[in-house]
């Protein structure tokens, strides 16, 4: 995975709340066997009509926010399924930080698996950040994960929280399944314990 | 020793690694695998040359892609979904794992399978590349939905890494009112805690009307906990727990059994634990329910009217102006006056063989309103024998529903059973999100004996007049 840089880029507004997996990346588009190539299929229905012709009122259609690099968003984003499919595709079209005042679970843990950044704020800051959102390349905003922080087009900083391993993780580009594998030993001996109480399982 | 809940027993069990800031690497016992997330994972070992870890703890089974007519059996026609299936068969014989191919009479849908043959047990650690996999929580096992990278990460060590979530106890009192179903409770929780009430939480239910369920419709409750935002569903095991276990192909046996059950029986909330959030309804107050709108805490009783935009607060009025429109209602309806298109009878919420027996117990004698589409989808081929057993398939037939083979089908629609724009459906479903069912497609959820009643009536209907 590659490692999460500082980003000052435009940001979309998308101000409704509880948008979930089925909006971000629709069924007919989990039948893909790769990881790549979703991005054009991104938010599909909202994006194009029944003939597949783009809706030019939706925020990504806009010629400001063709290269969005951060999206700005109302409560529970990602709520539903659990097809990081819905990472893929937000990836893939080139958001990497996503800005909202609550996530669904599963969907705010698969974003760290592929090198995206959600980022919780209270509603009033990500009001504000909406408001810049809107002005398109009028307010480019910054993220700084290093020093937890977004910026909004006056300078004005927004200090988020996050988990110190994910943040880790992000930072470096590294690979759960290798760091895992390190402490091989352990589950090896967690394993012989465990069969012992419960041979059953 | 301080008390403990449910959830804390389970999830000490199997810390194998706990870092300084509190980051676990979780000992996975069962992981249930589909075709749709779980390509990308297999590749990504093969690309790393890893193996999996656990294939005897790893269960297979193909079930969002499959087409539930019976002409299935000559092949899945859309290319797509053809190669998805494919490649499940072909890396489960590759890796070794336990396998239920479209042709076995055991296939179904994962969260009915999984149960079913005895891979779920009380006290286990649960995961799925799917959201429903909370379902499994009804036997006591901590059970969650994980996206791909996590499949790939169990699959090649047998771990998860996580944090511990908070304790959320959601009580439902006292009985339920005649005609008032698991569903019901599972609707009534969400639109009572909104679907985000229970992010960073793992719910246990419990109280009486809880305990009264049966297995199947604490499967039902559980199955939703992902709906109200929570990571799982709990419910303690109890001896109907143990009588659903005993005697299923993979459950203990003999000496083992014994020790298991000893084991189980320790699995319970202790008295005086703490829970984080606290929710409690009262069983007598909760209704048949229906949803009007495209988040499954858009949900009323049938008696109610379709609500205004203006009814709600913040956000929620403009999502309700556009659940309004998406759903083409009108504020003021009542919910009872809205005439469907379709009904579906099935999925991991409700394609269980109880859920059957409630649907044929409305549909008895009764045929289904002219013009209207229904079909019933059985949650695996064996809750379709024992339906066809029992007499239930032939009074579904008799009314004028489709009888199918097992799927997920109309509930996500990944295969041909998908609604036209503007066709409403009634549905025993879990999700009511824009297109979910197909695009542009309409969908009220509700419980299996409601969706029989609409499917009489030819719009939403009270099952309780027809009782």
């Amino acid at each position: 995975m590659e490692k999460f840089e500082k980003i000052t880029g435009v940001a979309a507004p998308l101000p409704l709340i509880n948008v979930d997996t089925d909006m971000i990346i629709p069924k007919q588009f989990l039948k893909t066997i790769k990881r790549s190539g979703l991005g054009v299929n991104l938010f599909d229905e909202m994006r194009y009509d029944g003939e597949g012709r783009e809706i030019p009122d939706f925020v990504l259609n806009q010629p400001a926010y063709r290269k969005a690099e951060i999206l700005v968003a109302g409560e529970n984003f990602g709520c539903g399924s659990s097809r990081e499919h819905a990472p893929w595709a937000i990836k893939d079209f080139g958001i990497k930080a996503v800005i909202a005042p609550s996530f669904a679970d599963i969907f705010f843990n698969n974003c760290f698996k592929n090198g995206i950044l959600p980022i919780v704020l209270p509603q009033d800051q990500v009001d504000r950040l909406m408001d810049d959102a809107r002005k398109g390349e009028n307010a480019r905003i910054t993220v700084d994960l290093e020093h937890q922080t977004v910026s909004g087009s006056d300078g004005t900083e927004f200090r988020f929280e996050v988990d110190p391993h994910q943040k880790h993780c992000l930072m470096e580009g590294l690979d759960d399944i290798g760091q895992t594998l390190q402490k091989a030993a352990a589950i090896d001996s967690f394993e012989q314990g465990y069969a012992a109480r419960m041979p059953w399982v | 020793m301080s008390p403990k809940t449910l959830y804390d027993k389970i999830w000490d069990a199997h810390v194998v690694h706990e870092a300084e800031d509190g980051t676990c690497l979780l000992y996975i016992d069962r992981h249930l695998v589909h075709e749709v997330t779980s390509p990308q994972a297999f590749e990504g070992l093969r690309m790393a040359g890893r193996t999996v870890r656990a294939p005897e703890k790893t269960i297979a089974v193909p079930d969002h892609n499959v087409p539930t007519t019976l002409d299935r059996t000559s092949g899945i026609k859309n290319e797509e979904s053809r190669i998805q299936v494919e490649a499940l068969d072909k890396n489960a014989q590759d890796f070794g794992i336990n396998y239920y191919p479209v042709s076995d009479v055991r296939q179904g849908i994962v969260h009915i399978v999984g149960p079913e043959q005895g891979w779920t047990l009380p006290g286990m650690t649960v995961v799925c590349g799917d959201s429903h996999t909370a379902t499994h929580g009804a036997f006591g096992a901590l059970a969650h939905g994980i996206g791909t990278s996590e499949v790939e990460h169990v699959l090649a060590t047998q771990t998860l890494i996580q944090k511990k979530s908070k304790n959320m106890k959601v009580e439902i009192t006292g009985k339920l009112r005649p005609g008032v179903t698991a569903k019901d409770i599972t609707l009534s929780v969400i639109g009572a805690t909104g679907t985000a009430g229970g992010t960073g939480h793992v719910i246990e239910y419990c109280g009486e009307a809880i305990r009264d369920l049966s297995i199947e419709g604490r499967m039902t409750v559980c199955n939703m906990a992902i709906e109200g935002g929570a990571r799982a569903g709990l419910i303690a095991p109890d001896e109907k727990t143990f009588d659903y276990v005993m005697g299923r192909p993979h459950a203990p046996k003999g000496a083992q059994w014994e020790a298991a059950l000893a084991y189980w029986k320790t699995l319970f909330t202790d008295e005086g634990a703490h829970f984080d959030k606290v929710i409690t309804l009262k069983g007598e107050d909760i209704a048949p329910v229906v949803t009007w709108g495209t988040s499954p805490e858009d949900v009323l009783p049938i008696t109610a009217a379709v609500p205004a935009p203006e009814d709600f607060k913040g956000g929620k009025v403009d999502a309700a102006r556009r659940a309004l429109e998406y759903m083409g209602l009108t504020a003021g309806t009542p919910l009872s006056e809205i005439e469907i298109d379709t009904v579906f009878i099935g999925s991991c919420t409700n394609g269980r063989i109880e859920d059957l027996r409630a649907a044929a117990d409305v549909l008895k004698g009764k045929k289904i309103k002219e013009g209207l589409r229904a079909m019933v989808v059985p949650g695996s081929g064996l809750v379709r024998a024992q339906a066809e057993e029992e007499g239930l398939a032939d009074i579904f037939k008799e009314a004028g529903f489709e009888w199918r083979l097992a799927g997920c089908s109309m509930c996500l629609a990944m295969n041909p059973d998908q609604l036209e724009p503007g066709e409403r459906c009634a549905a025993t479903s879990n999700r009511n999100f824009e297109g979910r069912q197909g695009r542009g497609g309409r969908t009220h959820l509700m419980s299996p004996a409601m969706a029989a009643a609409a499917a009489v009536t030819g719009r939403l209907t009270d099952v309780r007049e027809m009782m």
